[in-house]
């Protein structure tokens, strides 16, 4: 599999989504879920959220209102992206052209399922995401700014730092593959196997 | 010494540190079901890899399969379960589908099937593999992308987590469950305070509590954000790990799976048990919880109009009104099952409110057994005739079912469900239904009586 493009900044329109402990459930409704591919998922994603229950979509929604529509950042409340494992919430963000989210906190396995997608999640203080949420609300289609390199933020007259740790924000700039890079230490995993002593190696099959 | 649990655990599975601060951990165990793995297996083909080590994982059927006959309820639930069959005979991957004795909710078949003990490293794409920490052995939910990466390596990149204690201390009052002390650890804790920590459990009140009540806790402390939860090792620990079918096959020897008594830990929080009473959740977070005597909240009890305006947003969806009484709440349906509460010891609680009473007129009350051993045992201990009299409908295959609505077991727009599971969110057991979430005893107590309802009681 060939890697992505070298990704150093982002920028796009951002999307105010300042409801707390936003959960995967919410990202990307179960029945959307029963699927054997990564494909397809742009229509589920915020499904409940973007569409009544006859498929109208809710106009108070903001990515259902211009200029948001075209909106490729968002900014969350705490705690994003909580409950379940699936990626297919990440994946349902992606096809929906969503880049980056910005946020004081995520959870865990999104945090990791985002880093394995291209999908950035800067992390800053709260002052800072309310200023931020401030900006996207008030700006008509103005852009904000994700420089990885720098780890720094851009809004209009905002600048400010993100925290990312170093391996999340390489593998955002390189998009290499995790599983290809990994293998590049096979002979230390067979190491690690052999000094496996006084444990016996777990088999299901027996 | 002074090396936590969890340090402990990291440490005998590095396998080589990775530049920019993340290493390779090596994974002794891999489960699979059938909803997040199947995008994996496929991953595998594109790149022309294989698995590493194919004993090492097991593959459940559990989420999307029907529980009301051994049939999938449709074709695209039957092209899942079929999907990971074909993938685990082509590559030799143990598979315990429909229809097999060993079948069941996956956190339930493990530890029944003895493939747990103190010291492993278990992932699964789920993520309640919290639950193994229950046993003093490290156990963490991980996405599709990462279920490759265990297949293709049999570890994965990990970065290491910074640690909590919660120390649960003194005796809790008749009534109050296991079920009852991690929901409110999550209520104090709040719903993202572990996000970044594992998370250790300790106290008097946990040493207390029998596996099963150990792995209700362990379970649900995804709730509040943790990777990771663990409870020390000990002789209950050790006397559980007998008498399964995989017994002795693992022994993890070279460390004591305890945290050093010096251990510092990044963060503490300490709860008294005695101050714990049955709760139940109001809203559509896990950390919205009040106990059974109390009231929803009103607007008077925040400050915050952040806080006000969640409030009123979960009132909303919940169909509640602020300050109303938690036993007011009226339900239509009781829901016994999951990862969290399915097991026998859960439905032997439920049992002894239903044991000479009846569901209350007009409440749906379903029961699914966490595994088929679990269902069998159950039979053969009478728990079926108990809820059957009752009025309870007893599902005759196992699987998650309404906990998270994957399979046919959808509740309604606006139906109200007690719910022995481990999630309220909004739209989790079905568009627009509304979650209750409580101990098994206490969903009993909910079906007889209508509304939600204090187990206490019932005597």
């Amino acid at each position: 599999m060939k890697d992505k493009q070298m990704t150093k900044t982002i920028k796009g329109i951002a999307a105010p989504l300042p409801l707390t402990n936003v959960d995967t459930d919410v990202i990307m409704p179960k029945r959307f879920l029963i699927t054997i591919t990564r494909e397809g998922l742009a229509d589920g994603t915020f499904a409940d959220l973007r569409f009544d229950n006859v498929g109208q979509q809710r106009p108070e929604f903001i990515l259902n209102n211009a200029p948001w529509t075209q909106a490729t950042i968002l900014v969350v409340g705490d705690n994003f992206g909580c409950g379940s494992s699936r990626e297919h919430a990440v994946w349902g963000m992606r096809q929906l052209e969503i880049d980056a989210c910005i946020g004081t906190g995520f959870a865990g396995i999104f945090y990791d399922n985002a880093r394995k997608n291209g999908l950035a999640l800067p992390v800053v203080s709260p002052e800072t995401r309310d200023a931020l949420l401030q900006f996207a609300s008030n700006t008509s289609g103005a852009e904000i700014s994700i420089d990885l390199d720098s780890r720094t933020i851009t809004a209009g007259e905002i600048s400010v730092p993100f925290e990312m740790d170093d391996a999340t924000r390489t593998s955002l700039i390189r998009g290499r593959d995790d599983t290809l890079d990994s293998l590049e230490h096979a002979g230390a995993i067979r190491d690690f196997e052999a000094g496996l002593d006084g444990r016996m190696r777990v088999s299901v099959i027996k | 010494m002074n090396r936590t649990l969890y340090d402990k655990l990291v440490d005998a599975h590095k396998v080589c540190d990775l530049p920019d601060g993340d290493m390779l951990i090596y994974v002794d165990f891999h489960i699979m079901n059938e909803y997040t793995s199947p995008q994996a297996f496929s991953g595998l083909d594109a790149k022309r890899l294989g698995v590493w080590r194919p004993e090492a994982h097991l593959a459940v059927v559990d989420h999307v399969n029907a529980t009301r006959s051994r049939e999938p309820h449709d074709a695209a639930s039957k092209l899942l379960i079929d999907n990971l069959e074909e993938n685990c005979t082509k590559h030799g991957i143990a598979f315990y589908g429909l229809g097999d004795r060993r079948q069941g909710i996956e956190h339930v078949v493990v530890p029944e099937q003895g493939l747990v003990a103190p010291g492993m490293l278990i992932a699964c794409g789920d993520s309640h593999t919290t639950t193994y920490g229950a046993f003093g052995a490290l156990g963490f939910g991980i996405g599709t992308s990462e279920v490759e990466h265990v297949l293709a390596t049999q570890t994965l990149r990990y970065k290491r987590m910074k640690t909590m204690r919660v120390t649960v201390e003194g005796d809790t009052a008749p009534g109050v469950t296991a079920k009852d002390i991690i929901m409110k650890v999550v209520q104090v804790v709040g719903a993202g305070g572990a996000n970044g920590y594992a998370v250790e459990f300790a106290g008097s009140a946990i040493r207390g509590l029998d596996m099963a009540g150990r792995m209700t806790v362990c379970n649900m402390a995804v709730e509040l954000g943790a990777r990771a939860a663990l409870i020390a090792a000990d002789e209950i620990t050790e006397a559980a790990l007998k008498g399964h079918p995989h017994s002795g096959q693992f022994e993890f020897k070279g460390e004591s799976w305890v945290s050093d008594p010096e251990a510092v830990f990044d963060e503490e929080f300490t709860i008294s048990g005695a101050d714990i009473e049955p709760l139940i959740t109001w809203g559509t977070s896990p950390d919205q919880s009040v106990p059974i005597t109390a009231n929803v909240p009103s607007a008077l009890d925040y400050v915050s109009p952040k806080a006000k305006a969640a409030l009123e947003r979960s009132l909303q969806y919940m169909g509640l009104t602020e300050g109303q009484s938690a036993q007011s709440i009226k339900i239509d349906t009781a829901f016994i099952g999951s990862c969290t509460n399915s097991r026998i010891e859960d439905l032997r609680e439920a049992a002894k409110i239903l044991e000479g009473r009846q569901v209350a007129e007009g409440v749906k009350a379903i029961v699914v057994p966490g595994s088929a051993m679990t269902r069998i045992k159950a039979e053969a201990e009478g728990l079926r005739g108990i809820f059957e009299t009752a009025g309870f409908e007893w599902r005759p295959e196992a699987g998650c079912s309404m906990c998270l609505a994957m399979n046919d077991d959808i509740a309604m727009d606006g139906e109200r469900v007690a719910s022995s599971t481990n999630r309220n969110f909004e739209g989790r057991q079905g568009r627009g239904a509304r979650t209750h979430l409580m101990s098994p005893a206490m969903v009993a107590a909910a079906a007889v009586s209508g509304h939600l309802a204090d187990v206490r009681d019932f005597k």
